[in-house]
């Protein structure tokens, strides 16, 4: 029930997703290994004059039948919880105590356009902020929505986690961010267990402008499925999305103890940050080729015993170059095959990285590596067996390493394991 | 799983007062100090307000500068402090970051002019508008200056700080806990040294919009929090501050002087919905940390001047007999994300130097000397947090 360094063993217990593919884990999982893209055109707002058109989005169920959308911060929250309750279905644990601490991936929160528009007419149409703060002034519900202790607060309150919620952003390193502190939370023996979560939901007019104006973001608009490419010759950038996944995490003795059915460990986790630049890594690679290393150094493995990797392959012309780098300096001439789910979801951005966990456990458990769709010109400088187009059936996979980099040089990467 | 001591080997602490540990100590450790206030530009909203600072000391390449706004620049700039103070900077590729962030600031300017023109346009119609002016009007670099992220990502850049790097979001209580997770990793030997810590940038309208629809910020002439009748409110204070941590082993190891040694951190969050007051959490929590009080306890409050947490919070310090209870924010102000770190680095340094502070607020009573000093962290919204400092050995 201890790791290799006396630690106690991190199982996994239960999973939830949403992706624009799906609400739940297992319709997500069909459709991935299915190759399908949840890539669509915008419907959310106008995208007249956008560079970008396209986004994986996740509408709420009211949205659907009409209602005006929502803000990012409320869609992380519901997202949230709806993964959060599918996970604690899967590992049989009451709704309302949950035995341990929350660990929040979101990404930062803030009054959206729709909201300042309003205050605005009610200052007489000044948009002047002297003028909004009078109007603001009373408007509890606009603080409590938008402060960044507001969602974690709430989640932690219905689901009765123990302990004080911390919710956290290494941008698109976020989701993993969450389940390393949650793994290291039940190590360090502070809980029995920790729930990890990454969520974003940040499809809205001003996130798609300024990630287009980063050229960060491919404008292929025409076919909106095909748009993201990832280790593609004709990739060009990253398709936004939203989701959520959710991790439930126990000791492995805790786990056992209450019979639970233990779906796989998080074996390792590593972390790098790169002082290069803001948006871009050291051309050396040494932050994500250390992150690699650490994650599988801290699991007590060897490169040799990764059976695949789940990519951060987001499709940017950099990333992929950088993510190729990383995996020839860490697994030499022999790297094991690499896919990325957001050939598929888009880039999730503070919810990738749990999401993708969460994807390398079901690719444990039915040893199917999910493909890399719209891979049609293999780029030379690629030399990687990126799994394209169709999934694969393998035999014997007991290792996942599961890569997420982010902007702002804050790389995280972890080794999820079939359960002992 | 190895528990190791952990201390203070640096501070970095900028505020209305000016920046340094040396400053603050001699304006702080001498009756009188008066608050640094600017009670017009913000109105009603008092602030403290940032001192004039040259930012080229600690972050030399303009490029760099430009790539902030005044929030980020103040956090990367007390980092520096730290790392300086601490003689770290030869320590900074395996040192381990963890930053309590807000929002960067946005484009006011770009803001009020939009809102103006489109407010009352209906969506259908002022949606392309929108499109077309954010994407022309937004400068690209004031994502990154925006980003929560991002006060992490210009610390390793300018500093080179690239252990790890984690950003928590959450106002008061996500200080706490940077803190008390910086601490926790080092003493179960993960890493030895860490830096840990926070900004805020107090003349900003969007935050004031923000906090004032809360009703959390103190409206008319500055008041001490003790003094700040109805439902009160804080005074946002500039604040950057970080700290230093690192094993009491791996100081001594390379010659660094311990300020103090870090005894014990603990956080908590009241869940109103279950009726749990924050004083009941809060002596929890205090006996978690060995229940110190009476003479020779010195307690460093991180009081907001929002009444309903500062009435929870008056009936835990009345718990602690003798101790002498200094209400930091009549003189800092609140830095939001900053309040604790710099009060766990104003602890620091008193320890350090052997004495204390004198009253800094009204209702602050109790004597020097200390041999320990809480610290108190109560959110203002949610969240309670304690740290115990305790002399170096």
């Amino acid at each position: 029930m201890k790791d290799h360094l006396g630690r106690p063993l991190v199982a996994v217990t239960g999973i939830g997703i949403v992706t624009p593919l799906a609400w739940g884990r297992e319709a997500n999982w069909e459709a991935l290994k299915a190759g399908r893209s949840g890539i669509s055109r915008i419907r959310r707002f106008p995208i007249e004059k956008l560079r970008t058109t396209i986004a994986g989005t996740v509408e709420l169920p009211e949205e659907a039948a009409g209602a005006a959308p929502v803000s990012s911060a409320v869609r992380v929250e519901r997202m949230a919880e709806a993964a959060i309750a599918e996970a604690l279905a899967q590992a049989a644990l009451e709704l309302g105590a949950f035995p341990g601490p929350l660990m929040l991936g979101m990404p930062p929160v803030e009054m959206e356009w729709p909201q300042r528009f309003e205050l605005a007419r009610g200052a007489n149409g000044s948009g002047a902020y002297p003028a909004i703060t009078r109007a603001a002034t009373g408007r509890r519900d606009l603080y409590e929505t938008f402060l960044f202790g507001g969602v974690g607060e709430r989640l932690a309150a219905r689901f009765g986690t123990t302990g004080a919620p911390i919710a956290l952003t290494t941008a698109c390193a976020t989701g993993a961010s969450a389940i390393q502190m949650a793994v290291e939370a039940i190590q360090r023996g502070e809980a029995e267990a920790a729930l990890a979560l990454g969520a974003d939901g940040s499809v809205q007019p001003e996130a798609v402008i300024r990630f287009s104006l980063l050229s960060a973001l491919t404008a292929r608009n025409e076919e909106p499925e095909r748009a993201s490419r990832p280790f593609d010759r004709t990739r060009d950038g990253f398709v936004m999305s939203e989701g959520a996944a959710a991790l439930v995490l126990e000791s492995l003795e805790h786990a056992r103890a209450r019979g639970a059915a233990v779906l796989g460990l998080v074996s390792g986790c590593g972390e790098r940050a790169d002082s290069f630049h803001r948006t871009r890594s050291n051309p050396d690679g040494s932050a994500i080729i250390g992150a690699m290393r650490n994650a599988i150094a801290d699991a007590g493995l060897a490169p040799a015993d990764i059976g695949y990797v789940n990519a951060h392959g987001t499709g940017t012309p950099e990333n992929d170059r950088m993510e190729t780098l990383g995996m020839r300096a860490v697994f030499g001439d022999a790297p094991p095959p690499i896919s990325s789910n957001k050939s598929m979801i888009g880039h999730t951005l503070s919810a990738a990285g749990a999401i993708e966990a969460a994807f390398s456990l079901l690719t444990i458990r039915d040893q199917v590596l999910p493909p890399t769709i719209n891979h049609h010109e293999p780029d030379p400088a690629i030399a990687l067996d990126v799994v394209p187009n169709l999934a694969r059936k393998v035999s014997g996979l007991r290792h996942v390493l599961s890569n997420s980099f982010g902007f702002g040089g804050q790389n995280v990467c972890l080794v999820v394991s079939a359960a002992p | 799983m190895t528990c190791q001591d952990v201390v203070v080997t640096g501070i970095g602490l900028v505020s209305s007062f000016g920046e340094g540990a040396e400053a603050h100590w001699e304006i702080l450790s001498r009756p009188g100090a008066k608050p640094v206030l600017d009670e017009a530009a913000f109105a009603p909203y008092p602030v403290h307000p940032l001192p004039a600072m040259s930012f080229d000391a600690q972050i030399p390449k303009k490029g760099d500068q430009r790539q902030m706004e005044p929030w980020q620049r103040l956090g990367t700039y007390a980092a520096g402090l730290a790392l300086d103070d601490a003689g770290a900077r030869g320590l900074v590729a395996d040192m381990h970051l963890i930053v309590a962030a807000g929002g960067g600031e946005r484009d006011i300017a770009v803001d009020e002019a939009v809102a103006t023109a489109l407010c009352s346009t209906p969506p259908a119609e002022a949606g392309p508008i929108l499109n077309e002016r954010l994407a022309t009007d937004l400068r690209p670099t004031l994502f990154l200056a925006q980003l929560s992220n991002l006060l992490a990502g210009n610390i390793s850049i300018v500093h080179g700080v690239t252990g790890s790097s984690r950003t928590f979001m959450g106002e008061e209580a996500a200080a706490a806990d940077a803190v008390r997770i910086a601490a926790a990793r080092l003493a179960e030997g993960r890493g030895q040294i860490a830096l840990v810590g926070g900004a805020y940038a107090s003349q900003r309208w969007d935050l004031m919009v923000l906090y004032g629809a809360g009703g959390a910020l103190w409206r008319g002439p500055f008041a001490p929090v003790s003094a700040r009748g109805g439902a009160g409110g804080f005074v946002g204070g500039a604040l950057g501050a970080f700290l230093v941590l690192e094993t009491a082993e791996h100081a001594a190891a390379r010659g660094a002087r311990a300020l103090a040694r870090l005894a014990g951190v603990a956080t908590d969050a009241a869940h109103r919905r279950a009726g749990g007051g924050s004083a009941a959490v809060a002596r929890a929590l205090h006996a978690r940390l060995g229940g110190p009080t009476g003479a020779g306890l010195g307690v460093l409050s991180g009081m907001t001047g929002i009444a309903e947490a500062r009435a929870e919070e008056e009936a835990f310090l009345a718990g602690l007999g003798a101790a002498a209870v200094r209400r930091t924010g009549s003189l800092l102000g609140h830095g939001v994300e900053a309040s604790f770190p710099a009060n766990v680095a104003l602890a620091a340094l008193a320890l350090s130097r052997g004495g204390f502070y004198p009253p800094m607020d009204p209702a602050d009573a109790g004597e020097g000397p200390v041999e320990r000093i809480l610290v108190t962290g109560f959110g203002q919204w949610r969240g309670e947090a304690l740290a115990l400092l305790e002399r170096a050995a």
